[in-house]
């Protein structure tokens, strides 16, 4: 099918139901003529159809619709009554118009129905108006189009005059498209989606139910009623879905015009524009992606002389691709240009004070790129009109935040930039962490949150400190700014006692720690909006109805954001910085104990990886040490701190240089592993003191090591505390 | 004569009423998911039928004391512009039909029940408040601390 195809089909489809309209309206305006605005539909009616016909080339349609266009508009504007007659002449007209969309269904042409009779009973009607208005000038009637381009009819008219032969009388059946095709309201189809989502909640209650009873015909139902659900809500879902190449149609007009105004030559590759999402998110990406597309047009891709230069072709191209990878949806957006240079951008960087040339030596070439999403950062030495002045990426990255996405680059110098949105396929559902606060259950989407971290009672209430007044917490070496959700909520505090959890989130890649009682688990929850009295109050995002069927508020992690300013609200440059744009994605050492337990240490504090005879090991008192460098170095096999059982090993120990406390240690391990920059997933809490969490790395289920912790737990604190 | 139909309620002993065309449903207690830092009036949230309404406490509205520990309030559901609202009231009444003329605009300055009052009606032995549903459900902004 050529596109023009499509673009006919849909105007029949439109034109159609528009014809069903156009019958009730012209009757019940034969029962009350004085009806102005089902008059002035019908006008708009006959007038879409001539405006979209004489645009596809149906000239004898137009013709047609044009007389009764301004027929109707006489009547419109009150020179002529409806009578009876203009009734049944507006009536015909419905007919011819039916009867040439049906033979356009069939032949792709009008048919050779001869409608000149028709014709010259509208403007013999027509021409009757002239009488009550004396001065029918373009005042009086500004719309019906006092010159427009069809004056065929007149000449039509009496050339033909004998009475319209019925062309073919299969109008009756226009099979296709208006029969496999109806227009839904979005709005039911809404209401409909969230009427599945109560019925998936309803399901779980009842699957959490069943667990709990042991009758097989029982049992077997509620699988089949599982799987009915399950499909139902596929299909629903499916109705709202939307083809995202809707959005990608828009960039090859974008890109010919962008590139021309920059010189360059860029040819636009589009692949998978027919994977599907939730109208919704179409909506939400659009502007996004065009942000990014400019980019890559303006930033992206080399002038043509450059490309010669690096031996590329002159021509530049620009692919976007969309597919679907585990229940979410990929949109790239890759250029084979320049590539982002990750030294400039570091120097760019720590000259805008975003980062400190201390971490700037420190940080991996793709945590530099991704300083490309700090706030105020752009790294075009010229500052175009075209893609903004460095505002872009941040709050690109934002945006996509927004909809529970995430953004992330990949870059080769000289070789290209990739861009990957992934986007989740619906914002109806959405997983959520269930936490509590003073016996209150509330909702955190899992988009924000970055990892859980269990802070004991009595050890965790010194890691928490303060800084000019504000709480924060040292999470492996930098500084989290708090908020306590009991504090923000106006209750009371907890029992100091007991132990809490700190959940760290994220927005806009700044990260703070939620302070709330307890973990319940991991939902998914169909988000419902709160009524006009709750909204205003900035903490709440809206709120669910959970498995147990009692309602839980959502929290709005960016309003909570504002309240936990800390020291990364306004002091941006500080000499610790709490949380930079690269702190998402941290580099790990993996080590392993015993048989195959591993455990991760941050990189960040490792100075040295060494091999040391296990003979080397001194005692001092109760404590190992080894003389590392002209100093005693007080050395921890991590397999007793975590309670491994491990015989006394011998021959070459594996020794990690650790600082911890500004003072070094070494760490004993059975085998290194491996350096890793991974993007830390929050697991729950398999926590105790000295492992506040667990990840999963290399498809292993790793614990994350806080090494100060659990020395601390051995009482080696401070350099000389330990003796 | 025009008649209007009233489901009537009690609240700290007065008697009250809202068209019975604005009343969706009444229900006996509805466990509840208090709003921290809502308005005052704001009591909970209610799961209606996977539907999540906001229950506000009529007494706390119209600025009376708290009802009783004791007393089981019940909850009337109206319909509004923005979607059901729970009203939780005393005790329900009947549903009576008053005539148009044994109406009258509230009196000018009763406190803060004059703006949430539509009209009086006398009846033989006692007085019978007809809210304004969508006056009563629009809570002014509650500062947010």
């Amino acid at each position: 099918m050529t596109p023009l195809d499509d673009i006919v089909k849909e105007f029949l489809v439109e034109s159609y139901e528009n014809l069903e309209r156009l019958d009730r309206d012209l009757l019940a305006l034969e029962k009350n003529p004085g009806d102005v605005p089902t008059l002035s539909s019908v006008f708009r009616t006959i007038h879409t159809i001539k405006g979209t016909c004489g645009f596809l080339g149906f000239g004898k349609l137009e013709a047609v619709t044009h007389v009764g266009e301004n027929l109707l508009s006489k009547l419109r504007d009150g020179h002529l009554a409806l009578r009876p007659d203009i009734a049944t002449a507006l009536l015909m007209l419905v007919d011819a118009v039916r009867e040439m969309l049906a033979s356009i269904e069939q032949s792709g042409a009008e048919g050779d129905g001869d409608y000149a009779a028709l014709v010259g009973e509208l403007k013999a009607l027509q021409d009757e108006a002239v009488d009550p208005p004396p001065t029918p000038t373009v005042a009086v009637d500004p719309p019906p189009a006092p010159a427009q381009s069809s004056p065929p009819p007149t000449a039509a008219a009496p050339a033909a005059a004998s009475p319209a032969p019925k062309p073919p009388a299969a109008a009756g059946e226009h099979g296709g498209v208006a029969d496999t095709n109806i227009r839904v309201d979005v709005g039911v189809l809404d209401k409909l989606m969230s009427l599945v989502g109560e019925l998936v909640l309803a399901r779980n209650q009842l699957l959490q139910f069943a667990a709990t009873v042991r009758d097989p015909a029982f049992t077997r139902t509620c699988q089949r009623l599982n799987l009915i659900t399950g499909e139902l809500q596929q299909g629903v879902m499916k109705t709202r879905m939307q083809p995202v190449g809707n959005v990608f149609d828009r960039f090859p007009r974008v890109v010919r015009d962008l590139s021309a105004m920059v010189g360059k030559k860029i040819r636009l590759e589009v692949e998978g524009g027919e994977t599907e999402l939730d109208r919704s998110v179409i909506e939400a990406i659009k502007d996004p992606l065009t942000h990014i597309v400019r980019n890559s047009v303006d930033h992206g891709i080399e002038k043509p002389a450059a490309r010669v230069a690096r031996g590329k072709l002159e021509e530049g191209v620009l692919r976007l691709r969309a597919f679907h990878e585990g229940g979410q949806v990929n949109i790239e957006i890759s250029d084979d240009g320049g590539g982002i240079p990750p030294d400039k951008v570091k120097a760019k960087a720590v000259e805008k004070g975003l980062i400190t040339p201390e971490q700037a030596a420190r940080m991996s070439d793709r945590d530099a790129i991704a300083l490309i999403f700090a706030p105020g950062f752009s790294t075009a030495e010229q500052v175009t009109n075209i893609s903004g002045r460095g505002v872009g990426m941040d709050v690109v990255r934002t945006n996509v935040e927004k909809i529970g996405g995430t953004l992330d680059v990949t870059s080769t110098v000289g070789v290209g930039t990739t861009l990957r949105v992934r986007i989740p396929l619906t914002l109806a559902i959405v997983p959520a962490l269930i936490v509590t606060c003073d016996g209150l259950r509330y909702a955190i989407p899992q988009v924000n949150l970055l990892e859980l971290v269990r802070i004991d009672g009595q050890a965790g209430e010194k890691r928490i400190e303060r800084v000019h007044g504000s709480p924060v917490f040292r999470l492996r070496g930098q500084l989290l700014p708090l908020l306590f959700l009991r504090e923000r909520l106006d209750r009371p505090p907890a029992d100091p006692a007991e132990p809490t959890t700190l959940a760290v989130l994220s927005v806009d890649g700044r990260q703070f720690g939620l302070v709330v009682d307890t973990v319940v688990d991991t939902q998914e929850i169909v988000v419902k909006p709160l009524g006009q009295e709750l909204k205003g109050i900035g903490v709440y995002a809206g709120a669910t109805v959970l498995g147990d069927g009692r309602v839980a508020l959502i929290l709005d992690v960016p309003g909570l954001a504002i309240t936990a300013g800390g020291p990364t609200a306004g002091d941006k440059s500080g000499g610790e910085k709490p949380a930079g744009p690269s702190a998402r994605v941290v580099t790990l050492l993996l080590l392993e104990l015993g048989a195959g337990r591993r455990v991760a240490l941050p990189m960040c504090k490792v100075t040295r990886l060494e091999e040391i005879a296990a003979a080397a090991v001194e005692r001092i008192g109760g404590l190992e040490v080894l003389q590392y460098r002209g100093d005693i170095m007080p050395v921890f096999r991590l397999a007793d701190l975590l309670g491994e059982p491990t015989g006394s090993p011998a021959g070459l120990l594996n020794v990690v240089v650790y600082a911890a406390f500004g003072q070094t240690v070494g760490l004993v391990a059975d085998r290194i592993v491996d350096i890793v920059e991974v993007e830390l997933k929050p697991h729950r809490t398999a926590a105790r003191p000295g492992v506040p969490g667990t990840a999963v790395i290399h498809d292993r289920v790793t614990e994350l090591v806080e090494v100060e912790e659990l020395l601390a737990l051995v009482g080696h604190t401070q350099p000389e505390a330990g003796r | 004569m025009t008649t209007r139909q009233l489901c009537t309620f009690a609240v700290a002993g007065g008697r009250y009423a809202v068209p019975v065309a604005d009343v969706q449903e009444v229900l006996r207690h509805q466990e509840l998911t208090p709003v921290p830092l809502g308005h005052p009036a704001v009591v909970g949230l209610i799961n209606l039928r996977g539907q999540i309404v906001t229950s506000m406490d009529v007494r706390r509205r119209l600025g009376l004391p708290d009802r009783p520990a004791d007393a089981g309030p019940m909850t009337v559901v109206v319909r509004t512009a923005d979607g059901p609202k729970a009203l939780l009231v005393d005790d329900i009444g009947d549903v009576i039909d008053v005539a148009d003329a044994a109406a009258e605009p509230p009196p000018a300055a009763a406190g803060p029940q004059t703006a949430v009052t539509a009209r009086v009606y006398k009846l033989p032995d006692h007085l019978l408040l007809e809210l304004d549903v969508a006056e009563l459900i629009t809570l002014t902004p509650h500062p947010t601390r």
